[in-house]
């Protein structure tokens, strides 16, 4: 009666360990790209960094020497700057979508905030300069800020709605049923209980938008010289980056590849920090 | 009420006197100032969601304001003309959408065989002690900036494309027309290159969420007619989860549609429609990087919103599509906040 | 013809925790046999292991013996697919194709053996859909409709075809009606019935009348081991063990 059906043949075996070995070699051509870029990060760029890189600004073309200080510290402004009106306007939509909202406005600020997310950065770039640049007639911190704040927010929105949901409902109804009033409920208890999730979210938009160059192109436009100065044309890492990548010198050459290993070793240890206490069960309150 | 037995206060003699009367520390009902602060709180929230459709809102109306000049001037012609020329002010888009066409068609054709494998391999195959550093591996990608892809390519792709990989694409292959002409080593090639090693982890983290929505039964219902583990995977898992690994090469298609950096420094910024890949070529997100500071007059700038423009629908339009794709399958199924 | 199934001190293991000890019965050709006992007693993972799916599972371990005719299931160089297309299995919650029509979900095992004949494959799936008794019901639907369009009674009927087009020398399963309406169940019954006559069917059931409607032998498992195993009508009667008595008469389970 079995014998309708013929026994395992030796080409269906065949297929099943060529399907493996193939999925092996995939994974291994795309570990290979990974691997070399992060071994000529490390080859290239350490031999830039020295104590100069930290604490000078570049030097005229032709000379030797210098370093990125004024780009480092640049692009940290321009993140303050756009946490400050991000970091707030993102916790604050997120709680909006988990605490209140119901039906159609929810749904479509859901879905905005994820057609955000796609949206290519320098179109962002390009729709900030014709709001402030163009307005202002002059390149600005401000506007690099803005540029960066408007790429964070939708990441913000949608990692603080998804901790605040996974607070249990027990504890709100513990708190109404205390008779306190929803919005200290959500500030001091809910908020609260999904604090280092949020904390989270924030430091991974932090992560994705620090080394976004494209919107800052024409607005914030980058500095050779020291400038904090919040409507002045401001340095940022990895614009300065790649100005010195398309570069013919050799000496911005070198400079390049050691902002690169900056840059990238503050986005792997913020991502890794990230990662370990989330795996430390984050969301610590809500037992 | 309550049967509880009334407690003595911690410290004070019990007198029957102060037993039974209430301390009313808490008032009974709730005061007007917090339900005043109950709606401000609520309108506070409120606002800070509707500025997300402030801004997309925002964004398109800028886009549009900026681009009324070209728009005007040019209408349809801006997308079918192919002369780029800022000099006359005669603006065509066509070599931009080909090379943004073009590149992200490069890009999808050498990362969505690779990205499907690293996929099935971490969630089929894979041990399980494997899966946590792979897929970690595999996110490390998404998180190196563009600029610093661009950086690698211009100083180790480009060298090695050019010394050795498109001479001998072009000895082997160069009949089909695809691999032929000057060698440069920037160029189109290069460009979906990188772009492919942008986009996999997209895909594949997408692709791996989708995977894992295909409920057991399935695996086990053609496990149990006989099939080989590749088989079970064809027929159980790949099938059923169709749709959402359309979405997800779709979801790639639109990161390489809107892709800048990295795309602008190995591309070779040349305003030309060629067929063969090693040709430099410009794409619309590198158009705009390259020429804006540099856009003296008006109609100029105007036309390089245009382009923001054209890019900005083009790029919502295929997520949206993406997403719907995708949620067909992992319908029910929560999605992690991606990175 | 069905076959008859030896099985000798089976174990089988979920990482540390054993979930079976030292199971041995022989299982009758022609006949059904029904496994009962309560949650958690490792009727399930007895019958995944005589096709080798409790494996399936991360951390599952088994030993023993297990001969369904002439093949010995863990025998050294037995490859797990060749069981496994030997041994049909129906599972408790209803699992089609959702992506492949009627025709392409019975014939899916088939195919996947390699057999393309068209007409010989129109045969075969007819044969299955009439021995499941869902033949009328398709007939006019089967590249049209997908396995999922089905009711829940109708594609538990549609994944017995499927088991069955591959002719199987037994048939395994596993609460096959736990999840359907009262009458999918009567239906469901009436087949195993039909099909007891041409395969040796093992069926895992929480449902002990269910077992003395259907079943001519019944084991008792609890906790991972085998109590009792006997002619249903003496189980249900006059039990041996106390403790097959007491989840019976309903002292516990």
């Amino acid at each position: 009666m079995s014998e309708i059906v013929p026994a395992l043949q030796w080409h269906r075996r065949v297929t099943d360990k060529l399907a493996t070995a193939i999925a092996v070699a995939c994974v291994l051509l795309v570990m290979l790209p990974l691997a070399a870029i992060f071994a000529y990060l490390v080859f290239r760029g350490i031999g830039a960094l020295n104590l100069a890189f930290f604490t000078q600004i570049p030097r005229p073309v032709g000379e030797t020497g210098g370093g990125m200080a004024n780009a480092i510290v640049g692009s940290i402004v321009i993140l303050l700057i756009g946490s400050l009106i991000g970091v707030p306007l993102g916790v604050g939509s997120g709680v909006y979508l988990s605490e209140y909202s119901r039906g159609q406005f929810g749904r479509l600020v859901r879905f905005t905030a994820d057609v955000l997310n796609g949206v290519p950065s320098i179109v962002i770039g390009i729709a900030v300069y014709a709001l402030l640049v163009l307005r202002q007639k002059h390149f600005s911190a401000l506007s690099g800020g803005v540029a960066l704040e408007i790429m964070m927010i939708p990441t913000i929105t949608r990692s603080t709605e998804e901790m605040l949901r996974l607070v249990p409902s027990s504890i709100r109804e513990a708190a109404l049923g205390l008779g306190i009033p929803q919005w200290r409920s959500t500030l001091s208890i809910t908020l609260r209980t999904a604090m280092s999730g949020i904390v989270t979210g924030v430091m991974l938009a932090f992560a994705r938008v620090s080394g976004e160059t494209a919107p800052l192109l024409f607005t914030a436009f980058g500095n050779q010289f020291w400038s904090t100065r919040l409507d002045q044309p401001i340095a940022a890492l990895p614009l300065q980056i790649f100005v010195y990548a398309i570069s013919p010198f050799e000496e911005w050459h070198r400079l390049a590849w050691g902002g690169a290993l900056v840059l990238i070793v503050l986005i792997v240890l913020t991502s890794a920090s990230v990662r370990w206490v989330a795996s430390r069960g984050f969301v610590e309150g809500s037992r | 009420m309550s049967a509880v037995q009334p407690q003595q206060p911690m410290g004070s003699a019990g007198n029957p006197e102060t037993l039974g009367q209430r301390l009313r520390v808490v008032p009974r009902r709730s005061s007007t100032p917090s339900r005043v602060a109950d709606v401000t709180f609520k309108a506070l929230v409120w606002v800070c969601a509707a500025c997300v459709l402030a801004i997309v809102g925002f964004i398109l109306m800028q886009l549009i304001q900026g681009s009324w000049l070209s728009l005007r001037q040019f209408g349809w012609k801006f997308f079918t003309g192919s002369d780029w020329d800022p000099v006359n002010g005669n603006f065509g888009a066509v070599p931009f959408i080909y090379g943004t066409l073009l590149s992200s068609l490069v890009a999808l054709i050498i990362a969505v065989p690779l990205s499907l494998g690293v996929a099935v391999f971490i969630t089929e195959m894979c041990p399980r002690s494997l899966r946590g550093i792979l897929s970690y591996l595999t996110e490390l990608l998404a998180a190196i900036p563009s600029v610093i892809y661009g950086l690698w390519a211009i100083f180790v792709l480009i060298p090695l494309l050019r010394t050795k990989v498109e001479p001998a694409l072009g000895s082997t292959l160069g009949w089909t027309g695809l691999f032929t002409g000057p060698i440069y080593g920037v160029g189109m090639l290069t460009a979906g290159m990188i772009l492919a090693i942008m986009i996999i982890p997209i895909i594949s983290s997408i692709t791996r969420e989708v995977l894992v929505a295909v409920p057991h039964q399935q695996r086990e219902a053609a496990l149990a007619l006989g099939a080989t583990r590749w088989e079970m995977i064809r027929m159980g898992v790949l099938r059923n989860a169709r749709a959402g690994i359309f979405g997800a090469i779709i979801l790639g298609l639109g990161r390489a549609l809107g892709e800048t950096m990295a795309v602008t420094m190995v591309i070779g910024n040349r305003a030309e429609i060629a067929k063969s890949l090693f040709a430099p070529g410009y794409t619309m997100a590198s158009v705009i990087a390259n020429e804006f500071s540099e856009a003296t007059d008006d109609l100029y700038l105007s036309a390089l919103i245009e382009i923001g423009l054209a890019l900005f629908i083009v790029t919502i339009v295929v997520n949206v599509i993406a997403q719907f794709l995708i949620w067909t399958v992992t319908r029910g199924t929560p999605r992690r906040a991606s990175v | 013809m069905g076959v008859d199934i030896k099985v000798e001190r089976l174990n089988a293991w979920f990482g540390k925790n054993q979930a079976l000890h030292e199971i041995t019965m022989d299982i009758l050709p022609n006949h059904a046999t029904a496994i009962i006992g309560p949650s958690g007693c490792g009727k399930s993972t007895f019958v995944r292991c005589l096709n080798r799916m409790h494996e399936t599972h991360p951390d599952a371990r088994a030993e023993g013996r297990v001969r369904v005719s002439d093949m010995d299931v863990y025998g050294d160089g037995v490859a797990p697919v060749d069981v496994r297309r030997r041994i049909g299995m129906v599972f408790q919650k209803p699992n089609p194709f959702p992506s492949m029509s009627i025709y392409d979900n019975v014939s899916a095992g088939l195919r996947l053996n390699g057999f393309r004949n068209r007409k010989k494959l129109d045969v075969i799936v007819e044969k299955s859909l009439r021995s499941a008794a869902l033949w009328d019901e398709v007939k006019d639907d089967l590249k049209k409709k997908s396995g999922a369009s089905l009711s829940g009674g109708q594609q538990q009927r549609l994944c017995i075809a499927r088991a069955l087009a591959v002719e199987p020398d037994v048939l395994l399963m596993d609460e096959p009606a736990s999840a359907l309406d009262p009458i999918s169940t009567s239906k469901i019954e009436d087949l195993i019935f039909e099909l007891k006559a041409n395969y040796t069917v093992v069926i895992v059931t929480h449902n002990m009348q269910q077992a003395a409607r259907v079943a001519e032998f019944t084991a008792f498992f609890l906790l991972g081991k085998l109590i009792e195993f006997d002619k249903t009508e003496k189980i249900f009667t006059t039990p041996a063990d106390k403790r097959t008595e007491d989840y019976i008469t309903g002292r516990f389970g």
